[in-house]
């Protein structure tokens, strides 16, 4: 005989099997798991793009140009359509007609000016490394070989690669249209009033060179279609953008395209793009009715992964004698390279609200220049516009302390927004939430143990030692939390900054979150499990997040500008909560109670007072059973939620680093690094040492290692990892962590981002700890990447005379040599 | 990064390669020896190079390993840097070796690289041609013809061209070991823990009995077109009583380094320019030469 099938007996054999594990008392908010997505991203045995092989797929190689600037007077592929295995050979102008252009989001002004993108380039090439021919062959031996068949004739023409000399009259264009794409202001209080008889004023120009995004795991595509639809896999940060755009774009419906972001490792902002690869994948898919791949090399992602930061700042702070700050007004000019990609010119922007730092002033100012140049676009990385803003006003201040003769901590304490002041709207029209940087800046000076580095530092220069100390502040925020929709509609960006979840409840009582988030390394698996579990009361094991294809999450406006866990978490929070709600209501009735009397605690509800309960497994099963529902109950224990935020998140915090410079080499070694971060409520304190460590890592990168180089033809000479030095473990300090929280106050969790904090804080705080090093020998600053050979020049040029014993040997003058080729 | 086609030969054995390497000549194709791969890959995948075949010496035993040999150390070409710098006999008789063989790369290139491909390779950024030169060693080489003899000084040709002929193969290193009295030391200058070196000093220094030194022997790497000889420092440095800098801030090294450079042609390169060169060779042959003093 068959048994009835009852929801109460089938949960008890699921229990009998030892399928149901008990929720655990702790709570899973705040507690350091170890990430369950890591086994197989680390061992590789996973989806990345390049894994995934497809019946008949042919393999794509580019050609692509070895100027930065000529125009292109013939392609002639036929050669190497000839050779065994190709199956197709292609030039820019082959394509013409269907490859359209690749989108810019951000029109940041009415005016800007934004220049035709050919994915492949048809007359013109723009910068080195852009794509002019391809081929597509049986393997990808024979794809590269092919290459070498393609004949183009280049006319060379000037390349644009100053960008002050590109605004001059006469420089040779970059487009048409002229080299400035737009320029941007913004203002608040009297900036004329604040700087009119200031008793002192900083003026700095800095330059924040341009950076190469180095993600673990190189760019790589595959575009497949059954005659009628497409999907497009790719190592994206944006399945979602990017299908909308592509829809946009290629003319493919949007309905009949879907984007999957498998597992990515890496991306920094470098995969938050619509890229030509994307787009020439899916063209010669739909041409050759073939799956088509393309992984780029690491020499062809050094020329052409879109490169980061690229400005040069003047910033010009007015204070009073007693330290306090009247006003700050910043002139960017900003490398926006050759085209406008997805958010290039919003990217220098984003810094502008960020220009006055944690501190209270009377006036703004901001002025931004974007300048096309014949390089590789710029666009996001790691921290995008906030990193150079911040290190321009804590370069500012360190430098202001030193022109007061005070502390830099007290100059810095003397301007802060207090812990009183609360929600505060700064200068630049941003209303900081909460934040307390008293609380972090004491932590991190207990840590560093800062009276004793500067006594030591004192003895030092007392001594002429040949090896100095350098002890750099800096006290950041950024806005992150990516972002109230309306405020971007303000800024002329064009989507929104929602996020969507859903949460599902298994009739098993397993529970599948679908997010719209697209991790690519963050660990958002573990994370929205963990914040699923404790709302839920469900094991934090039995939880399992889905996403990154457009097909299973459908909505979602994916993963970049720490915005991941403030507003995609948050909707995973906000999704449970509606899938409690429903359980309550089926929970009251089969109870029969009211549901206001059902109470839930740890994965059970019960009414009041009683001993009579169910679990919410229970209630997955029942609800799938549909034998007995409420009235009008949809038999389902399923909720999507979709969050916009009404604020940004500010995290803050205190860096504190460090340096031991070589006076004699000019080498600086990083001695000691604390780091005090508030991040608000912590989901997961591993994840968040994690982000914190790499993310001081890249910062220090940015300080003292990186830069992409072009010499005076305007070629990129930092094509290989031995050129383009990112730092490693063994060249790094154990950095000293620790956290203060204090909880946002704009979201249920409490949480406010943490993905850029650690770069975003750390760069400045090397280059201040670099220049406290070398002022007694008259050097005012040294130029990032601080190399060895820069602040070895730095103080052999230097005014201020010390004594022979530590002094570097001058170099003739015969012997300099003007520095690296052009930038 | 994918190399142009080549073909590949695994020789049996030495004259096999030796055969292998004459025909070719012969027949007039480009064949270039394969060991670690560390450097030549690199080379093909950039498609900076384009033989028509490699021939792996690989798994040639005979090739492989560290044997003490009364009055010198002799290392097979194809022993890997990682083996090399663990060798007991390497570490006991020939130090200097082992301290420029820990600072070359990373582990995993250790493992693959070897000392004769390093040697054969002739890069003047590589750490041991510096080491070779200082210490006087001797190159074995063969080919079809038969075996012969080449003294560091005659080794380094030029920019990545050894004094090897076409068809001639290295067998190993002769290195000799110099007896007590010596102190070693190799500095290197570089940017990050895995790279190539800026600037490096190979320093071999005999103290005398009254503590002042008698002979100095001073490599220098990444200074030139070849790995060079300090030889004016080598010079000036005899007789000197090294003294911690002195009450007067007199510092008798820091003066006998102070023409280091001398001699030299620096490259100008990303990571430095000659005159910073030249200033580190200075700086660091002094520290190079105190470390190995002790
Ligand atoms: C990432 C990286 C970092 C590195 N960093 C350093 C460093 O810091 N310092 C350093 O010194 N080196 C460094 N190297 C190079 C490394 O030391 C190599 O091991 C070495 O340069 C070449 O040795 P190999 O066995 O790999 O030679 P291969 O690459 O196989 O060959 C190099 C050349 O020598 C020839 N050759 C090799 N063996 C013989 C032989 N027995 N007879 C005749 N010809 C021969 C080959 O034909 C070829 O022309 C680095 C390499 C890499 C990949």
């Amino acid at each position: 005989m068959t048994e009835q099938l009852d929801a109460g007996l089938v949960a008890g054999r699921i229990a009998e099997s030892g399928q149901v594990s008990e929720p655990s008392a702790e709570r899973e908010m705040g507690r350091a798991r170890r990430r369950k997505e890591d086994a197989r991203l680390v061992t590789g045995r996973t989806m990345w793009t390049d894994n995934i092989q497809l019946p008949g797929m042919l393999y794509v190689a580019f050609l692509r140009s070895p100027m930065a600037h000529a125009r292109i007077t013939g392609v002639d592929v036929s050669a190497a359509r000839s050779l065994p295995g190709v199956v197709a050979a292609y030039s820019g102008r082959d394509l013409a007609e269907e490859q359209g252009s690749l989108p810019c989001a951000w029109p940041v002004t009415e005016d800007i000016v934004i220049p035709d993108h050919p994915p492949m380039a048809v007359d013109e090439v723009r910068y080195p490394g852009e794509a002019v021919a391809c081929v597509v062959a049986t393997d990808r031996y024979r794809a590269a070989d092919a290459l070498e068949a393609i004949a183009v004739d280049y006319e060379p023409l000037d390349p644009v690669l100053d960008m002050t000399e590109a605004l001059a009259e006469g420089a040779p264009k970059v487009h048409e249209a002229g080299n400035r794409a737009f320029t941007w202001k913004f203002a608040g209080g009297d900036i004329d009033a604040a700087f009119r008889d200031a008793p002192v004023v900083i003026d700095r120009a800095y330059v924040q060179q341009r950076l190469i995004p180095t993600a673990m795991e190189p760019r790589a595509v595959v575009a497949t279609t059954d005659g009628d639809g497409f999907t497009l896999y790719s190592a994206t940060q944006i399945p979602h953008v990017l299908r909308v755009m592509l829809a946009m774009t290629t003319g493919i419906p949007e309905h009949k395209l879907r984007v999957v972001a498998p597992d990515v490792g890496g991306g920094f902002g470098s995969k938050l793009q619509v890229t030509a690869e994307e787009v020439l994948a899916l063209l010669l898919a739909r041409r050759l009715g073939r799956p088509v791949k393309w992984t780029e090399s690491r020499s062809e992602g050094n020329l052409t992964v879109h490169h980061g930061r690229d400005q040069l700042q003047r910033i010009a702070v007015a204070a009073d004698r007693d330290g306090r700050i009247r006003g700050v007004r910043v002139e960017l000019l900003a490398d926006m390279g050759a085209y406008l990609m997805l958010v290039t010119p919003g990217v220098p922007l984003l810094g502008a609200f960020m220009y006055n730092g944690i501190y209270k002033m009377d006036a703004y100012d901001f002025t931004c220049t974007g300048v096309f140049t014949t390089k590789m676009p710029t666009d996001a990385y790691r921290g995008a516009g906030r990193p150079e803003a911040t290190f321009a006003i804590e370069r500012a201040v360190d430098e202001l302390a030193h022109e007061l003769g005070m502390d830099p901590v007290e100059v810095r304490r003397r301007n802060w927004i207090t812990r009183e002041e609360f929600p505060y709207t700064t200068i630049a029209g941003l209303t900081y939430d909460s934040g307390d940087y008293e609380a972090a800046t004491e932590k991190a000076l207990a840590m560093f143990g800062y009276d004793g580095l500067r006594a030591e530092q004192a003895d030092r220069r007392e001594r002429h030692d040949p090896v100095q100390l350098g002890i750099g502040v800096s006290t950041y925020t950024e806005m992150c939390g990516l972002a109230p929709s309306r405020v971007l509609g303000s800024l002329s960006y064009g989507a929104g900054g929602w996020e969507h979840a859903a949460v599902r409840l298994l009739p098993t009582g397993k529970v599948e979150v679908v997010t719209g988030t697209s991790p690519h390394g963050q660990g958002h698996e573990t994370a929205w499990s963990q914040i699923a579990a404790d709302a839920l009361g469900v094991p934090f094991e039995d939880v399992s997040v889905l996403h990154g294809d457009t097909s299973v999450a459908h909505r979602g406006m994916d993963t970049y500008g720490s915005r991941s866990l403030v507003v995609g978490g948050v909707a995973v929070l906000a999704a449970c909560e509606k899938v409690k709600e429903r359980a309550r209501e089926l929970a009251a009735h089969l109870m029969e109670a009211s549901a206001d009397d059902v109470e839930f605690d740890g994965g059970r509800f019960r009414v009041r007072g009683t001993d009579e309960g169910r679990t919410i497994q229970e209630l997955a099963l029942a609800a799938f059973a549909a034998h007995d529902l409420p009235g009008g109950f949809e038999p389902r224990l399923d909720a999507e939620a979709t969050f916009d935020p009404d604020n940004f998140s500010f995290p803050h915090g205190t860096h504190l680093c460090a340096v031991e410079v070589d006076t004699e080499t000019g080498r600086c070694a990083i001695r000691s690094y604390v780091a005090v971060d508030d991040v608000g409520s912590v989901v997961n304190p591993l994840i968040v040492e994690g982000q914190v460590h790499g993310g001081i890592a890249q910062g220090v990168g940015q300080a003292l290692f990186e830069e992409a180089v072009h010499d005076a033809d305007g070629n990129l000479v930092t094509t290989t990892m031995a050129d383009y030095l990112i730092p490693s473990a063994a060249d790094l300090p154990e950095f000293t962590t620790d956290r203060t929280e204090t909880p946002a106050t704009s979201n249920p969790l409490g949480v406010k981002g943490v993905g850029e904090a650690g770069t975003i804080a750390s760069t400045p705080a090397v280059v201040n700890a670099i220049a406290d090093a070398l002022r007694p020998y008259g050097v005012r600053d040294v130029r990032m990447p601080c190399t060895p050979e820069r602040i070895w020049r730095a103080l052999a040029e230097a005014e201020v005379t010390v004594p022979a014993q530590s002094r570097a040997a001058v170099p003739s003058t015969s012997e300099i040599a003007p520095e690296g080729g052009a930038r | 990064m994918i190399p142009a086609p080549f073909d590949y030969i695994r020789p049996a054995s030495v004259e096999d390669a030796c055969r292998v390497l004459a025909d070719a000549e012969t027949a007039g194709d480009e064949v270039k020896v394969l060991a670690g791969g560390q450097s030549l890959l690199p080379l093909l995948r950039l498609r900076l190079a384009y033989p028509s075949a490699l021939v792996d010496l690989g798994r040639l035993p005979e090739l492989r390993g560290v044997a003490d040999r009364g009055d010198h150390v002799y290392i097979g070409a194809l022993t890997t840097h990682d083996e090399v710098m663990r060798s007991g006999v390497v570490r006991e008789h020939v130090p200097l070796v082992a301290l420029a063989t820990a600072t070359v790369a990373d582990p995993a290139v250790r493992h693959r690289g070897t000392f004769g491909g390093s040697m054969a390779h002739a890069d003047p950024a590589g750490d041991l041609p510096a080491v070779a030169l200082a210490l006087d060693c001797v190159f074995v080489v063969r080919s079809s013809d038969g075996e012969r003899e080449i003294p560091a000084a005659e080794f380094f040709v030029d920019y990545l061209e050894p004094a090897l002929e076409p068809g001639e193969v290295l067998l190993g290193v002769r290195v000799p070991k110099l007896g007590s009295g010596w102190g070693f030391h190799y500095e290197k200058f570089h940017r990050t823990a895995q790279a190539w070196a800026t600037v490096g000093v190979a320093a071999a220094v005999r103290r005398g009995d009254g503590g002042t030194i008698e002979e100095a022997r001073i490599g220098l790497t990444n200074m030139g077109p070849t790995p060079v000889r300090a030889r004016v420092t080598e010079v000036a440095l005899r007789g000197v009583a090294p003294s911690p800098s002195g009450s007067n801030g007199s510092d008798p090294l820091r003066d006998a380094c102070a023409q280091a450079d001398a001699g030299t042609s620096p490259p100008a390169d990303l990571h430095a320019r000659p005159d910073y060169r030249r200033h580190l060779a200075r700086v660091l042959t002094r520290r190079a030469v105190g470390a190995a003093l002790g």
